[in-house]
């Protein structure tokens, strides 16, 4: 092999081209192909957020609901992020049978005192998302079945919820979520 | 690659021969399925199914662009742009039927295609890349279906995209916040149904592609056929044209029969009228169900009530019913039978006809209401499934004394074969 001419009349040993060690040209080679790597991964960056939920679909939404006219044994759905919630105002008797069970017993423990508000535990406020699927449980509305534990139920699997609107039966993990909320005033709820 | 009898393409028109130095695409056309593919001369009208399927996939990309041009995929808009098809466009109602018809034709096709396959255990070495490539095509085909369903943004379009969206909300950590990436949002809305119609328009020709290596995979060993003997002499095949065009184009002619009197005569009959409702995120329909291709896989997730271990009943259930199909990539390793064609294996054809007869009860369950008998059936029907698969063939593959083969297809067809002698 012939040394090479380099651009400034010196030249370049043949054995720094075709000899053992790391060559310039390896350098060069791992270095572009490393630059062209994270570049293309920088750029699945922006490829993969831009399916995320977008600034307008994110923005706090809050409602404000009227309980005034709920009557004990009575339920209405309202939304919050674009998925049903449900207002419901317990009876006694519903009470009872909730706090009668032992939590502990349950797939996903938790009292009818940790699920509302304190002296407030007749309003029972839960999404109406089953946690299974994603269903609209049954039972909010009038003449609604709310299966055998007198809660909620689901009628695309079968999830049955308590009076504390606890899962008791079928395929559904959680209890249904009890979203952000606070009393305005007695009689006004605002979720979110 | 060929048989080395193959015939060779030799044109003789001056455009062909300036065609063929230029672009040889005649060329390929006659290699791939003209004269110059030697094909099993035995095949049955079990094999007319993988250019039906085809046929279906033309169909439903010239069907489906066409209503794309006329479908808004916009939430406020969409269900009112499939009415706008339907009553205004012209012949909208008979291009809508006939892909909304086409997609079950699609699959009524493939299922035969896949189950062909079962029998004649086409997915033996060496064809097992084919078959891979096959069940990767029908995950297409699923998510291309799914996708498309939501599109009319009726009740069952929404509800089926909350409940299949669910289904990754039950893997663990990390489930809640990819159900919320896939939808862009918490509830299926304008941003899920806007990337549903991208996918839905892109995911068949990304299927198309599949099929053209599923096809060039199949042309390196060639056909299988009904006797499973591979073929040996130029005496055992005939050329696909015009032997199986001919074959493809009556049975064509028989599926058309079919699926027009579907599409002219009873449109709605495969679908759902829930679907005629706008969709409503404050009401469940009473009765959810996916169309019915997907019922056998439905009912296998419903199967799962209760938590096993440490897996919450939920996860187990999507588990399974990704499983269900998943476990169709093992099959080749799994079917360890000397011989291929359920016609020699006794034992092993009783068993196929069980997974047939299970398979159709499962699809019969997960059509059904979330009723404890029809979930109990699903149970045992799922766990059947499985036991099919992972054990009972295995087991059938080495204790099962198969059939005497032919010695060749030729002797097969004719009863005797010259080069039996030689």
């Amino acid at each position: 092999m012939t040394d090479l001419l380099k651009a400034d009349g010196a030249t370049v040993a043949s054995s720094e081209i075709h000899g053992e060690g790391v060559r310039r040209r390896d350098f060069i080679n791992i270095a572009a192909v490393s630059f062209a790597g994270v570049g293309g991964i920088a750029v699945l960056v922006p490829l993969i957020s831009q399916m995320s939920a977008s600034a307008d679909v994110l923005a706090e939404s809050s409602t404000e609901v009227d309980i005034s006219a709920i009557a004990p044994g009575q339920a209405i759905k309202t939304m919050f992020r674009k998925q049903p919630v449900f207002v419901r105002n317990l009876t006694p008797v519903e009470i009872a049978e909730a706090d009668a069970v032992n939590p502990a017993t349950l797939r996903d423990p938790a009292t009818l005192e940790q699920r509302t508000k304190p002296n407030k535990t007749n309003w029972l406020i839960t999404m109406g998302v089953c946690t299974h699927l994603g269903c609209v449980p049954l039972g909010a509305g009038p003449g609604e079945v709310k299966g055998e534990y007198g809660g909620y139920f689901c009628p695309c699997h079968g999830s049955v919820y308590d009076t504390a609107a606890r899962i008791r039966k079928g395929p559904a993990p959680k209890n249904l979520e009890v979203p952000p909320y606070e009393f305005s005033s007695d009689t006004v709820v605002k979720i979110g | 690659m060929s048989f080395p009898w193959a015939k060779h393409y030799k044109p003789t028109h001056p455009l062909m021969v300036y065609l063929d130095e230029k672009l040889p695409l005649p060329r390929f056309v006659y290699n791939a399925v003209g004269g110059g593919f030697p094909v099993p001369r035995n095949l049955n009208y079990a094999w007319n199914f993988g250019v039906l399927a085809g046929f279906c996939l033309v169909l439903q990309i010239v069907t489906g662009v066409i209503l794309a041009m006329h479908y808004a995929a916009n939430q406020l808009v969409a269900f009112d742009s499939v009415e706008h098809i339907m009553r205004d466009v012209n012949w909208g109602w008979m291009l809508r039927y006939a892909h909304a018809n086409g997609a079950s034709a699609f699959f009524v096709v493939v299922y035969i295609h896949i189950f062909r396959g079962f029998f004649y255990a086409s997915y033996k070495p060496p064809r097992e890349m084919i078959w891979l490539l096959g069940v990767v095509i029908f995950l297409l085909m699923m998510a291309t279906a799914f996708m498309g369903y939501v599109l009319p943004w009726g009740q069952m379009s929404f509800w089926g995209a909350k409940v299949i969206t669910g289904l990754f909300s039950a893997i663990p950590l990390v489930g809640e916040p990819l159900q919320q990436w896939l939808l862009g949002g918490f509830a299926p809305d304008n941003a899920a149904l806007n990337r549903f119609f991208s996918l839905h328009f892109l995911l068949p020709f990304v299927i198309a592609a599949v099929i053209i290596l599923h096809i060039w995979a199949l042309h390196i060993p060639g056909s299988s056929n009904p006797t499973g003997v591979e073929v040996k002499s130029e005496s055992d095949t005939v050329p696909f044209h015009p032997y199986y065009t001919a074959k493809d184009g009556f049975g064509l002619g028989v599926f058309l029969v079919l699926y027009c009197t579907f599409l002219f005569f009873f449109p709605n009959a495969l679908g759902h009228p829930d679907n005629y409702i706008a969709a409503n995120p404050m009401s469940t329909p009473a009765h959810i169900v996916p169309e019915w291709y997907f019922w056998p896989f439905y009912a296998i997730l419903r199967a799962f009530t209760a938590d096993f271990l440490f897996f919450p009943a939920k996860l187990m259930g999507v588990l399974a019913m990704f499983s269900a199909i998943l476990v169709w990539f093992f099959l080749p390793w799994l079917d360890t039978s000397p011989v291929r064609s359920g016609h020699y294996r006794p034992l092993f054809r009783k068993f196929y006809w069980l997974l047939v007869i299970d398979v159709l009860v499962l699809g019969y369950c997960g059509g059904s209401p979330a009723e404890t008998k029809y979930v109990l059936i699903s149970q045992i029907a799922a766990t059947y499934y499985f036991l099919h698969f992972l054990v009972i063939l295995p087991i059938v593959s080495s204790i099962e004394k198969p059939e005497p083969l032919p010695f060749s297809i030729t002797q097969a067809v004719l009863g005797t074969d010259e080069a039996v002698a030689a």
